[in-house]
């Protein structure tokens, strides 16, 4: 029952502060991998994996499998409903001046100064898949890791695809799939 | 009422991967089917949902069904584009965890991971490159992510401070 309300409190901070859209959620999955024993980094890893492979949005898919692991399908509604319901509420006292919300020098100065910071903390969170993907025996402490060879040359690869013309139009499943294929062949 | 609703779970179950490939599919569904706006006022929600907390999807969702029909259309539009990704997750979950002791299912993970290490610092690389043009953007980024990487920083912290630093700024520099 207190894992409920924890789930609840969390994934509704989640929905509060994360600003611009569900890849912004994963800092807040970070943290909670860390304090509580709801999911591994490791898992966090897979279900970003999974919630850009299916259907939906990916904080949302995020929300219903933390809660899931955490307290079965009562948990994942839970942390599902948690963290879209600070959007509903914001959304919907914004609605009522849209006009003076998009036009307002407030809002205008505020994220200019919050995108870039959102942005900081995606690198962030992208920093620990990147660790957790590519590191040995992992350690969890920020600055040093072995790294395998063989994992950060598909990385690298991956990465350089995704910035070259054609290619950076494919679907991101479709990287999903092939680095699942090398990891089976190559036993990761 | 119910076709709000079932347009909208049409949309969640049809967009794959985040917020940003939801507005083609909410152009062809609203405009051209269902002609309940225009594509204009749709890139005005889509905008102002960047802008406000929480997933764009969910927001913009529940801005054009309050728009449509008020506070029951908001919430029917939101459960509309949640309801197939909620039940297919679930699934998955189940189907995951029966599984997983499998080395080749751990295997195929770890590569996975490595695609989903690469897709979102490509993502950081697009994102920084279209909205950060100035030294106090850069600024503002770096220091997120040190903060938060090298300080452990919780990022509600630094969402709050980076708001007020921001205002302050703003009305140094406007």
């Amino acid at each position: 029952m207190i894992t409920l309300l924890y789930l609840f409190l969390e994934f509704f901070k989640t929905g509060l502060f994360s600003i611009g859209g569900g890849l912004a959620t994963i800092p807040y999955l970070n943290q909670m991998a860390d304090r509580y024993g709801w999911i591994t980094h490791q898992q966090l890893g897979n279900i970003i994996a999974i919630a850009e492979s299916t259907p939906g949005p990916i904080g949302v898919n995020a929300a219903t499998y933390i809660g899931y692991e955490a307290y079965g399908l009562v948990g994942a509604f839970v942390a599902t409903i948690a963290l879209i319901l600070p959007s509903v509420i914001v959304c919907v006292i914004v609605a009522q001046m849209l006009a003076k919300f998009s036009k307002s020098k407030v809002v205008e100065h505020l994220f200019r100064g919050l995108r870039p910071v959102a942005i900081g903390l995606i690198a962030a969170a992208g920093w620990s898949v990147f660790k957790l993907a590519t590191a040995f025996n992992l350690q969890l402490s920020p600055a040093s890791f072995i790294i395998s060879i063989p994992a950060l040359v598909i990385f690298v690869v991956f990465l350089v695809a995704m910035q070259l013309k054609p290619l950076s139009k494919l679907h991101p499943l479709v990287y999903i799939v092939i680095g699942g294929i090398a990891g089976a062949i190559l036993q990761l | 009422m119910f076709q709000l609703y079932f347009t909208f779970l049409k949309i969640g179950s049809l967009m794959l991967g985040g917020g940003y490939s939801m507005l083609p599919l909410l152009v062809r569904e609203l405009v051209d089917k269902k002609k309940w706006t225009t594509e204009e006022e749709l890139l005005n929600y889509f905008s102002v949902a960047q802008c406000t907390p929480g997933v764009i999807a969910v927001n913009t969702a529940t801005f054009v069904g309050y728009k449509l029909k008020g506070i029951w259309g908001a919430i029917l539009a939101t459960l509309g584009i949640i309801t197939v990704p909620f039940a297919l997750i679930v699934l998955i979950a189940v189907a995951l965890s029966s599984v997983w002791e499998y080395q080749l299912v751990q295997n195929i993970f770890a590569g996975v991971r490595i695609a989903v290490a690469a897709l979102i610092i490509s993502a950081v690389i697009r994102l920084f490159s279209k909205s950060i043009k100035d030294w106090f953007s850069v600024l503002l980024c770096v220091a997120a992510f040190a903060l938060m990487v090298f300080a452990g920083v919780s990022p509600i912290f630094i969402v709050l401070g980076a708001a007020i630093v921001a205002l302050v700024w703003g009305r140094v520099k406007p």
